[in-house]
């Protein structure tokens, strides 16, 4: 093992100097990370299939059985009414990157107890370069999955002008950002595969009901106001809008000032977990380990 | 946008100018004035139907309902039903000017094709008067069905179709004779009635059967019916009023009034090919020139829905006085 790692290192450490990698190196190793992200995410066809059957589902029944619910009021970005299944459109496309989020950090733990992560944190590059790249690799296969439901939703009528496809890629990017950090963050916390349910169940749903994915916000302000405030301090909500407001050549910069602030803050707070030094894993002794 | 700024300046500026074309390609639409008669606010809004907003408001009588601008656009009229006349507006100045004899209760009206004559429906009097628009002196009247409201006319102005709500017939009016040539039973109460830009065809909407009649002018006998299913919606709910045509001829538009919907017909076949969305009791509408939007009167949400007709999506709804019903557009 000691010897393993000495030697990668050497092999490496020929290519830089100064305890600095070159640029290439750092591309080499960001595609690397992308290329095993991507290559997981085909080989699980059910994963695939699955991420795209969830939202659909939504899109398809639940929509149609609330398609009269709305056109009642016209609320910004809309400038006119519309049906249920164009609202909940943005949600759904949130809800993509909700779970790809956290099922990526699900597949942090299941690689921390199948120890692979090890073979990953004993890389010589910065522990936060690996996290970002991961987080990057987490958010490309997300933006896929969107474009593919986007894409099957377009057969059902459901869509935004073909500039709304272009303009919503930003937006996509930063809350992809957004949620695979926070699943990071979550994924620092939780010890075992097992108790991933519980954490999906605790994060996922409140975090999707509690937010403008499913009714308009001024809805909820009706029936509890209290609720609405929730609703509008869930950075979800957030990223809900912003994608909203993209699909139809706007920007929400309020959401977008959120969307950002959290991103930071998910990031940073990741980082800091997954340091071997300070983080949590390091409190709990098991840094890279499972086994 | 950050992916954007990453970007060298001479791809930014390719970028910027790939939009621009876009953009440009889009184009501006030609701004129409469109007019909209408030019934319950007594009521015309001015609407510009490129900035998509209200930029006027022109106090007029009682009910307004049946609005049409004269050929030139010079003047607009509208009925004002509860005070028994027809009132000009004129266009420039955006005030009433005069009133029109047009006998009691007129609601809806049409001009001739070569916009000399005037033809309006009395509702609570069973006649159809005729007006010389030069003049502005009524010329004679026509006895028809009970409530007449849908008034029609052939391009070449030789036969006017009247049709009366509580009578159930699309009547045919001989305008040289001003007399009722034949009769054609349609489904119970019948609103509207449009022929197509050739004359080919006459379709004729009845709110309460829920159906439009495609009637052959020839023959006088309706050749089709088309009926309307919206899937969640009780079959009450669709009242078919109001009914625009492309001038190809290959489209038809028809407000299907309390099912808040448009339906998109294939003007060929007959078939509905889609129902867009628009605001609450959707009652007339009016084709901009260039056929490039159809504006919606929105009776019970108080706007104007705007529909792109190339790509058949409602794109805007813009807010006007109480109960707008009818609608139009100048044609420079």
């Amino acid at each position: 093992m000691n010897t393993a790692v000495t030697e990668g290192h050497s092999v490496i450490s020929m290519g830089h100097t100064n305890g600095g990698f070159s640029l290439r190196q750092y591309a080499i190793c960001l595609r690397g990370i992308i290329w095993r992200e991507s290559l997981r995410f085909i080989h699980q066809r059910e994963r695939f299939i699955s991420a795209l059957v969830r939202p659909l589902v939504w899109l398809l029944i639940f929509a149609a059985g609330f398609r009269q619910v709305l056109g009642v009021s016209i609320i910004p970005p809309y400038q006119t009414y519309i049906l249920y299944a164009e609202y909940i459109t943005p949600g759904l496309i949130a809800m993509i990157q909700l779970f790809n989020g956290m099922q990526s950090s699900l597949s942090m733990v299941y690689d921390r107890e199948m120890g692979n992560m090890r073979t990953l944190l004993v890389s010589p590059f910065p522990r936060w370069y690996l996290l970002c790249s991961k987080l990057v690799a987490g958010t490309a296969v997300s933006i896929l999955q969107v474009y593919a439901f986007l894409l099957v939703a377009r057969f059902w009528d459901v869509g935004p002008t073909p500039i709304g496809y272009l303009l919503a890629l930003p937006a996509l990017v930063l809350s992809g950002l957004m949620l695979g950090a926070l699943g990071m963050l979550i994924s620092s916390v939780v010890k075992q595969l097992e108790n991933f349910a519980g954490v999906m169940n605790f994060v996922i749903f409140p975090m999707f009901f509690a937010s403008s994915a499913l009714y308009p916000l001024w809805q909820v302000r009706e029936s509890s106001p209290f609720l609405y405030y929730v609703c509008q301090a869930n950075p979800f909500t957030h990223a809900v809008e912003l994608i909203r407001f993209a699909l139809y050549a706007q920007v929400n910069w309020i959401s977008l000032a959120v969307l950002c602030g959290f991103t930071v803050l998910f990031v940073l707070g990741a980082i800091f977990a997954y340091d071997p030094a300070r983080g949590l894993l390091a409190r709990r002794g098991e840094a890279g380990g499972g086994g | 946008m950050h992916l954007f700024w990453m970007l060298p300046t001479n791809k930014r500026r390719a970028g910027l100018m790939t939009f621009g074309i876009i953009i440009s390609l889009v184009g501006p639409a030609r701004a129409f004035t469109a007019y909209v008669s408030n019934e319950k606010s007594n009521t015309v809004s001015v609407v510009d139907t490129e900035k998509m907003e209200t930029i006027k408001t022109i106090k007029v009588g009682q009910r307004p309902r049946g609005i049409e601008l004269t050929k030139d656009d010079k003047y607009c009229l509208v009925a004002v039903g509860d005070d028994d006349t027809i009132q000009v507006i004129d266009t420039k100045r955006g005030e009433v000017i005069a009133n029109l004899p047009s006998g009691p209760d007129p609601e809806l009206f049409i001009l001739s094709p070569n916009g000399s004559l005037l033809y309006v429906a009395n509702e609570n009097d069973n006649t159809v008067t005729i007006i010389d628009m030069e003049k502005r002196v009524r010329l004679g009247e026509v006895q028809v069905g009970v409530e007449p409201e849908g008034m029609g006319i052939s391009p070449d102005g030789k036969i006017l179709v009247n049709t009366s709500e509580t009578t159930n017939m699309a009547h045919f009016i001989d305008t040289d004779t001003r007399k009722i040539v034949a009769n054609v039973l349609v489904d119970s109460r019948p609103r509207f009635a449009a022929f197509k830009s050739d004359g080919a065809e006459l379709w004729v909407s009845s709110e309460v059967g829920g159906t439009v009649s495609i009637i052959d002018p020839i023959n006088r006998q309706v050749v089709k019916k088309i009926n309307f299913g919206i899937p969640g919606l009780r079959s009450e709910a669709i009242q078919p009023v109001g009914i625009n045509i492309t001038k190809d001829g290959k489209t038809g538009f028809v407000a299907l009034g309390p099912a808040n919907r448009v339906a998109v017909i294939d003007a060929v076949t007959h078939e509905v090919k889609k129902y867009l969305l628009v605001g609450q009791r959707v009652w007339h509408m009016s084709f901009t020139p260039d056929e490039k939007y159809l504006l919606t009167t929105n009776g019970l949400s108080n706007d104007v829905s705007v529909i792109d007709v190339a790509s058949l999506k409602v794109i805007k709804s813009i807010q006007v006085g109480e109960l707008p019903w009818g609608v139009t557009v100048t044609k420079q």
